[in-house]
């Protein structure tokens, strides 16, 4: 027989080893969307406290399920047993099992309440100088609206790809177009949902450069599982940068095939849903708009994804693969249905919905043309 | 029977608490202030009320088995159940085709929120405008939770009208409804209280909420 | 009364089909609940079945994204209102008047309707597979996903509908349950020494009074909105999709403990019997029950926490939904109490008793983690609370639930179940279940959001949902176990005896199957085992203790079957597919509800018993 001492360093130990190998295993930090691989003070938190109860979990674990082994060895039954004793209960074995549960729960209810708080208040607010941002949700993409750097009236419209400085604070408000979604990052932070009619807001923080991933958390209809963003962290002054280059339009075409091609967006009714003027007026008073219908593809071709889905750039990299680009374009414009399904483009644009208008292979080569020079 | 109570209590909790949490949050109206008619209503409200208590009445008559009186009152309560309800058709039908007449020349401070939108359509040198503005379940958020939650009191109250009149019938059948098998009636005056209460509270909280300011 | 009105004579068939169409008797009923939520339970498990298929690799295209909402949304539905629901009520149809010492519930009629509408309401939700398509947003349908802008098909209609036929159905068996229980129970049997199962039927009838009426609400709502045009959801004009969550999830949450308290009920009747000792803490465990159930009410927001309450209302709901976790824990340790020191023969039904308390165990750590609102922000809606769900409903529900099958098996059937197979089965099915559900932790942790239809290869997910998806397969094997060794032994399994477990409670003391008068004479109660005291021979001779008031009758009235629960019933579903269809349906619905009007009227003309 083991001394109770020994009996008790093997359960720790064992819950230890226990606890590691079902994270190890089970867990890979380095996954795109991993909540094990925080970089951001809001991630890091909510890992902390995670990482609190699942401690305090694998022990509870360990013990309940230890001793109802322990009990189901040692109480069966054996030849020539009678009946055991018939014991009714004991008051203060039951008293002690309700306490020590509530002590271990507010032990584990402080940091929690504390992250609430820490979520709802970001550090540094739009009205302390800090960036501010609007995420729309849109059946089944992300449209972001950045503050103009030049003109306070003004936001600058990107789609499907978050721009984020390196270790600034975020604020970010989040709205609906149509039914709820759910934003969420989650290596810098949980989700919060983006519902109608009701103005939620989030704050991260990302503390490494990179490109991560990100996805809506609530069902949303067909598509749901290809409402997919990423979100690029850089340096403030490669963010300056391409804010600045997001505020300019595109220059206009001079290639012929393209000409045709912006011609064709116009005619055959792109225009109706999809602006290629990245800037837009604040309503009066300061107030923001609705959504547009479509993304604004002022600078789609600076996308390192087209749709959120297919990558124009090659593995590791994060610059634009023009020939992977007009590939996808290509892919998309084909048959977008195939790509995201469901899609409102499909059921509503006249160049799918009706097959009189299907767009000729020699007009999508123009389309392509013309969207590979809004860069 | 307390079990089906309680039960109803939650779905006209439901009910309420749907309206108290679209109170004032229509776009458009009309809205309580512009439809409502207190003193309309608070007449079918005391006769609501009346028909509890001539219930309580057909219950003792019938407890001391005087069954000419219990009889009365009985088909007293039923009738008055039914007042209300034609107080509610009426009500709901002038809610429907509401009208507004606004004076075009009053400033416009004076004005409800309707009142100017409807005002807004006075043409240059106009004194006055009449406007048809219906409220309906379709109109507005007001709309949709006021005919639910009233229209579902009233279903309840047509129930139990319908209960009481074939309690008044079967009556008169010998030894169908008799001082030893009060539990019957018991259960139907419980019911017939209960749908009362509810429109107590109904009519302080939509009613009376909707129409004095500060709620 | 002699006048019978529509000149139909009652029916008197002894056997065969019309035996079943028109039974009171709640032990035929309970047989036909069971059956029919098994047949829904293996629907809703084949549905599961197929994601689990098109989940195994990225990039899949098994199912399109369109039936792959519909299948998760129906899986859902199914599970919770077809199949745990009703095998819930199976066992209080058949064990609940055996228990307390009753002949039969309260209202027999009504209890057959409450079958009959719950079968309809099935009916009606699984025929939209075929008429259009059947409902794609969830089973907690959020607006605006429900609108008819965004859902113009009438699948989500169905889905209404049925919602509230099947409402009907378990509002009535509720009603019942509370009457018989607290009306019928034998002499001498106070509310204390009421069986455990009985007590957990009886907190769980009163949630279900209380928690239906606000879906039902809801439902009228959405219903009106999609039907009149009305604006309670719509956003256009103020409404706020909001309400429609508070509203699901103040019945939401509550539905998730009449998911669970009758399972635990079950495994408070068979710890006692195979330990062969009482229930430790008999009271605690009674109370906690009573107090899960009252803090079901308050927890309901630990489903939103992602929604933006802010952080008062966060806070708050924390705190209350760790404090649940006390109570439950109360009652695993009270489970473990009681088996210790006992002496434990290891039959199918213990083990899966035991494995309830395991799984349940697992499902209930991982719950305080979601109860934590920061870090479950991290958690809402991916996999990992895919795996906790599965964890306290099939880890917990319906691991309880086959294991009942297989204590009561012998008392239903007459019959003894196969031992070694019931083994195999218990064993096959726990490993299946870890299988499954376990890696789902891991997904959920990794960034895997609920109800995606495919992922991408680079997303590091494909391992474990492989893995799921093998374990989904032996899932499904062990319930092939199951209905063989079920089948088998119903045909031509060993007979029973009255009392194969040496039980403690009422039920084991008559013959198997019972006769259809369930007890020849109304037993007295005076100790809370009752049927153990009285084998024992420790009954205590003297006046039993308040509480009971079952009727001491020497001539044994049974009530006569009835033609009129059915034709209510039917009366409802054809006003059922009138409502859904709706414009110029709603004549078919009328015509329904004319039907279940001269339902209603006859039945409540209808003497119990025809004069003899």
């Amino acid at each position: 027989m083991l001394s109770v001492k020994q009996r008790s360093r093997q359960l720790v130990s064992f819950t230890v080893i226990g606890a590691m190998l079902a994270l190890v295993l089970g867990c890979t930090p380095s996954n795109p969307q991993s909540t094990f691989d925080a970089l951001g003070p809001i991630a890091e938190m909510q890992l902390f406290v995670f990482n609190v109860i699942f401690w305090i979990g694998a022990v509870v674990f360990v013990l309940v399920e230890g001793a109802l082994v322990y009990i189901i060895v040692k109480f069966r039954r054996r030849l020539g047993d009678g009946d055991p004793v018939q014991t009714h209960g004991n008051t203060r074995m039951e008293i002690a099992w309700t306490i020590a549960p509530v002590i271990i729960l507010i032990i584990a209810a402080v940091p929690t309440i504390q992250g609430i708080f820490l979520m709802a208040n970001s550090p540094l607010t739009p009205a302390q100088g800090g960036l501010e941002l609007d995420a729309i949700g849109h059946q089944w993409w992300f449209e972001f609206r950045y503050p103009n750097p030049n003109d306070p009236n003004q936001q600058i419209v990107f789609a499907n790809e978050l721009h984020m400085p390196v270790g600034e604070p975020v604020n970010i408000n989040l709205r609906s177009v149509d039914v709820i979604h759910s934003f969420w990052i989650p290596k810098m932070g949980g989700k919060v949902d983006m519902v109608p009619n009701n103005d939620n807001g989030m704050w991260l923080q990302a503390n490494s450069q990179g490109e991560f991933y990100g996805q809506c958390a609530e069902f949303c209809g067909v598509s749901h599982a290809n409402m997919r963003f990423k979100v690029i962290v850089e340096s403030r002054d490669s963010f300056n940068a391409w804010l600045q280059a997001q505020a300019v339009p595109a220059p206009d075409p001079i290639d012929a095939l393209a000409l045709q091609g912006k011609e064709l967006f116009r005619s055959a009714g792109c225009t109706g849903c999809h602006a290629t003027n990245s800037v837009m007026n604040l309503a009066e008073g300061g107030r923001r708009l609705p959504g547009r219908v479509g993304p604004n593809l002022s600078h789609v071709a600076s996308r390192l994804y087209l749709a959120g889905l297919l990558p124009n750039k090659d593995e590791g990299s994060l610059t634009v693969n023009d020939a992977l680009l007009q590939q996808n374009l290509k892919t998309w414009l084909s048959d977008p249905d195939d790509v995201k399904p469901g899609n409102i483009m499909t059921r509503d644009a006249k160049v799918y919905s009706d097959p009189d208008s299907k767009l000729e292979e020699r007009e999508i080569d123009a389309l392509v043309a013309y969207l590979l020079t809004l860069n | 029977m307390w079990a089906f109570l309680g039960s109803d209590c939650m779905f006209f909790g439901s009910l309420i608490a749907t309206y108290l949490v679209y109170k004032n949050r229509s776009l458009s109206g009309p809205l309580p202030v512009d439809v409502f008619s207190i003193p309309t209503t608070s007449v079918s409200t005391f006769v609501l009320l009346m028909s509890s208590m001539s219930m309580v009445l057909a219950y003792a008559a019938l407890r001391r088995n005087r069954m000419k009186t219990f009889r009365i009152w009985l088909a007293s309560t039923a009738l008055m159940g039914m007042t209300f309800l034609a107080f509610q058709v009426f009500e709901f039908h002038a809610f429907a085709n509401h009208e507004v007449v606004v004076d075009c020349t009053a400033p416009i401070g004076e004005l409800t929120a309707l009142e100017q939108s409807v005002a807004a359509d006075c043409e240059p040198g106009q004194h006055e405008i009449e406007k048809q503005v219906g409220l309906t379940p379709r109109t507005n958020l007001f709309g949709s939770t006021f005919f639910t939650l009233t229209g579902f009191h009233g279903a309840h109250v047509t129930l139990g009208v319908v209960w009481l009149l074939s309690m008044f019938f079967l009556s008169f059948k010998k030894g169908a409804v008799t001082p030893e098998k009060e539990l019957n009636l018991d259960l139907a005056a419980l019911y017939w209280h209960f749908v009362d209460i509810v429109w107590i509270i109904i009519f302080t909280v939509v009613y009376l909420f909707g129409v004095f300011p500060g709620f | 009364m002699t006048t019978v009105p529509f000149a139909i004579p009652r029916p008197t068939h002894p056997t065969g089909v019309w035996s079943w169409i028109t039974t009171i008797d709640h032990k035929k009923i309970g047989v036909l609940y069971g059956v029919t939520a098994f047949v829904l339970f293996i629907i809703g498990g084949l549905e599961a079945l197929l994601m689990r298929i098109q989940l195994a690799g990225p990039n899949q295209d098994i199912v399109s994204p369109e039936v792959f909402n519909q299948l998760f949304t129906m899986h859902g539905t199914t599970m919770i209102f077809l199949a745990v629901m009703p095998l819930s009520a199976a066992f209080f149809n058949f064990v609940i008047p055996l228990q307390i010492g009753a002949r039969d519930v309260a209202f027999p009629r009504l209890n057959a309707f409450s079958y009959w509408t719950f079968l309809g309401g099935a009916i009606l939700l699984n025929s939209s597979w075929f008429l259009g398509g059947a409902t794609n947003a969830g089973w907690f349908g959020y607006a605006p996903l429900t609108s008819t802008a965004q859902n113009p098909g009438n699948g989500i209609d169905f889905w209404i509908i049925s919602l509230q036929v099947l409402g009907v159905a378990s509002l009535a068996a509720a009603f019942n349950f509370i009457v018989t229980i607290v009306n019928m129970r034998a002499p001498g049997m106070s509310f204390m020494r009421m069986p455990l199962f009985t007590w957990m039927t009886f907190i769980t009838a009163i949630l279900l009074v209380l928690a239906f009426p606000v879906i039902t609400v809801a439902l009228i709502e959405l219903y009106f909105d999609r039907t009149f045009g009305m604006n309670f959801f719509n956003v256009a004009t103020g409404g706020d999709p909001v309400l429609w969550q508070h509203l699901f999830w103040v019945f939401g949450h509550p539905e998730v403990y009449i998911l669970i308290l009758p399972a635990m009920g079950i495994v408070s009747e068979i710890l006692p019997t195979f330990a062969k000792k009482p229930l430790f803490g008999y009271s605690t465990v009674v109370l906690a029950g009573a107090i899960i159930a009252f803090m079901g009410w308050m927890v309901w927001s630990h489903h939103m926490f992602t929604v933006g309450l802010g952080p008062i209302p966060t806070a708050v709901f924390t705190l209350t939904t760790m404090a649940i976790a006390v109570p439950t824990g109360i009652k695993i340790f009270n489970w473990m109490a009681t088996i210790w020191g006992g002496s434990m023969e290891y039959k199918a039904p213990l083990l899966f008793a035991l494995g309830f308390i395991a799984l349940f165990t697992i499902g209930g750590i991982s719950g305080i983690m979601h109860a934590m609102a920061s870090s479950d922000a991290q958690q809402q809606d991916t996999y990992f609370i895919v795996a906790h769900i599965h964890y306290v409903l099939f880890g917990g529900a319906i691991v309880a639930v086959v294991g009942g099958i297989y204590y009561w098996f012998p008392k239903i059937t007459g019959r003894m179940y196969n031992e070694a197979i019931g083994k195999l089965n218990f064993w096959v099915m726990f490993v299946g279940m870890n299988l499954v559900f376990f890696p789902m932790h891991f997904l959920g942790l990794d960034g895997m959001p609920r109800r995606i239809y495919t992922y991408d290869a680079n997303m590091g997910w494909s391992l474990w949902n492989g893995v799921s998806t093998l374990g989904a397969l032996v899932l499904g094997l062990s319930f092939l176990i199951f209905i063989y060794n079920i089948v088998t032994s119903w045909r031509n399994g060993e007979a029973a005896d009255g009392d194969p477990w040496d039980g403690r409670t009422l039920e084991w003391s008559m013959s198997s199957p019972p006769p259809e008068y369930n007890f020849a004479e109304i037993p007295t109660v005076y100790d809370r085992d009752a049927w153990w005291a009285e084998k024992r021979g420790q009954v205590h001779h003297g006046v039993p203790v308040g509480g009971g008031s079952g009727e001491e009758e020497h001539s044994i009235h049974m009530p006569q079957p009835s033609y009129w629960p059915i034709v209510v019933s039917i009366g409802l579903v054809i006003a059922g597919f009138g409502l859904v269809y709706h414009g110029t349906y709603f004549a078919v619905a009328a015509f329904g509800v004319l039907i279940g009007m001269i339902g209603v009227y006859a039945w409540s003309f209808e003497p119990v018993n025809d004069p003899e």
